[in-house]
């Protein structure tokens, strides 16, 4: 598999307060994410992953180090577009990104300023609120949706410019669990369907399980990276760096002590029951 | 106990008269006991934030009335503002409403329009401060160098200085990383403990609500649908999922145990309580 993205030692610190050491926000982080993956990024508030990820489309410019998207040096300046082109990126605040009146305006917002011409315009926007549910929201005003509707609006937008990589950054924080299954439904479809990359920036732990890898940061490094089922079980680690262990994990956990004869990594709900009634 | 806060048949409806007319509450009758630490949960839309600004006034019924103590609040329109004192409504993201130069003016500026002397509110800005978990070293710095838990935490000591009898707060830990919420809670049950004043929490998320509230009142489709301990509401698991909302993770495994022929009680909400019930069935066997 190619690689979409890819960090070596990359470093970052944001302009200190006056009279301050500068905090550094990223220190030497080195990633390859491959094309067409579904990668968790957790870590608490403050571990840098939000950082890590305005890299991924030159939000943020590396202070050292380097990063590539799809082998295009993100700090060249005449490949800017190119690069956003490729990766989108969807924010935390649903009411922060929406920059029209209509619906339909709204997602070809990202098209226009790449100057694809207006058939192919209308052409993308239908095929993008097709691709995340929202069709008959076309007409709507914007700002009379849910937060959840909100984000696939702004999902939609990014698919438009048609990109091979989404990173969401924080996405669903702010959505309710609704919202958030609609959101995240629609990310798993369009990686499973289209194939589109997708960096899922999180701190909740049952939206890392659904990740094919699970990447977690801590004070600016990347701690742990691996395959949801070996990741989430590190109860202990992920705790001791301000995460929690999915419920499940940590009832294994405890089973175990008790003596029962359980698996660690039945995370989903039925397979957790499944196990313990196996050892009952 | 006696009821602090009365609603009764509460009605409200957004754009009467308009294409776009909603009822977001519907005939909702409701009491707040005296001293109680009460979780009011509900999914987006099914009418809580509507129904929380009715309790301080903020939102006037379309029909029905709000009692604080014996008095209609809309008895006497001019004394609205009095009600707002003695109900204090955290809103959701409340950080995005600080706008003093500094964190102590920012916390004082409810007790000032209270028309407190300069020592009192001084003395409620410092207890206020300390309850919201924050350290004396802030007050002199801008509120906006502040992160974003700290920033919430300085818009809930600005309620608190007032000295409510009733504490409302829409949502305290949504968007908080897992460390940052249990610690909220955690000061948020301290004020609760310490003061004896009532506190409504609102929220979606199950987990954090049964940890810490004594009652629950479930909202859905603009009306309530259930009320009670966390226990009770719990025993009715599958009514929740079905009127959207998200049941903790042990709770579903419980669920499935059960559905499984497991003898469970899976009114659980806890790992450490589902852990005890199945180490007794496996004890109760070997």
């Amino acid at each position: 598999m190619t690689d979409i993205i890819k960090t070596e030692q990359l470093t970052f610190a944001y302009p200190p307060d006056e009279g301050k050491e500068p905090v550094q926000a990223l220190q030497g982080v080195s990633l390859t994410i491959a094309q067409g993956s579904f990668v968790a990024v957790l870590g608490h508030n403050g571990s840098g992953k939000s950082t890590l990820a305005k890299h991924m489309n030159a939000v943020l410019l590396p202070r050292g180090g380097k990063v590539w998207v799809s082998g295009m040096d993100t700090s060249d300046e005449a490949l800017l577009l190119e690069v956003r082109r490729r990766v989108g990126m969807v924010f935390q605040n649903p009411d922060n990104q929406i920059v029209a009146n209509v619906v339909e305006e709204d997602v070809a917002f990202g098209p226009e300023n790449l100057g694809v011409p207006t058939e192919e315009i209308q052409r993308r926007v239908a095929a993008a609120l097709k691709a995340v549910g929202m069709e008959e929201f076309t007409l709507h005003a914007p700002h009379h949706l849910s937060g959840g509707q909100k984000q696939r609006i702004a999902i939609a937008g990014v698919i438009a410019m048609e990109p091979a990589c989404i990173v969401m950054d924080e996405s669903t924080a702010m959505l309710d669990p609704c919202g958030r299954r609609e959101v995240l439904d629609t990310v798993k479809r369009l990686n499973r369907e289209k194939g589109i990359t997708i960096v899922l920036i999180t701190h909740h732990m049952d939206e890392a399980a659904m990740a094919d890898r699970v990447v977690v940061m801590d004070g600016g490094s990347v701690v742990m990276d691996g395959p949801p089922r070996e990741i989430l079980v590190r109860m202990e680690e992920l705790r001791a760096i301000g995460l929690a262990a999915p419920h499940t994990v940590e009832l294994l956990h405890g089973l175990r002590e008790d003596g029962f004869a359980v698996p660690l990594d039945a995370l989903g709900i039925q397979e957790c029951a499944e196990a313990i009634v196996r050892a009952l | 106990m006696k009821p602090i806060i009365r609603v009764e048949n509460l009605t409200h409806t957004y754009g009467a008269n308009t294409p776009f007319c909603r009822s977001a509450v519907k005939n909702v009758s409701m009491e707040i006991m005296e001293g109680e630490f009460l979780g009011v949960i509900g999914h987006t839309g099914s009418g809580k934030s509507t129904l929380i600004q009715h309790l301080n006034g903020l939102l006037r019924p379309t029909s029905g009335s709000i009692y604080l103590g014996d008095r209609d609040i809309w008895a006497d329109p001019k004394k609205i503002r009095d009600v707002r004192f003695r109900v204090g409504l955290v809103f959701q993201y409340p950080e995005y409403q600080l706008f003093e130069e500094t964190v102590y003016k920012d916390i004082a500026f409810g007790p000032r329009n209270m028309g407190l002397d300069s020592k009192e509110i001084d003395r409620r800005v410092r207890s206020a401060l300390a309850f919201a978990g924050l350290g004396e070293e802030l007050l002199e710095k801008s509120p906006f160098d502040l992160s974003g838990g700290q920033k919430r935490r300085v818009a809930i000591a600005g309620v608190i200085a007032m000295e409510p009898e009733v504490l409302i707060l829409d949502e305290p830990s949504a968007g908080l990383d897992p460390a940052g919420r249990r610690s909220m809670l955690e000061n948020i049950r301290a004020y609760h403990r310490q003061k004896g004043t009532t506190v409504v929490m609102v929220s979606h998320s199950m987990d954090e609500v049964a940890e810490n509230v004594e009652r629950i009142v479930v909202l859905a489709n603009a009306g309530t649908v259930m009320s009670g301990t966390p226990h009770e509401v719990f025993s009715r698991a599958q009514e929740l999922l079905d009127v959207g909302l998200n049941v903790p993770q042990v709770t579903q495994v419980a669920m499935e145990l059960k559905r499984q022929g497991v003898a469970v009680d899976p009114a659980v909400y806890t790992v450490e309580a589902l852990r005890a019930q199945l180490a007794a069935l496996k004890g109760g066997r070997a």
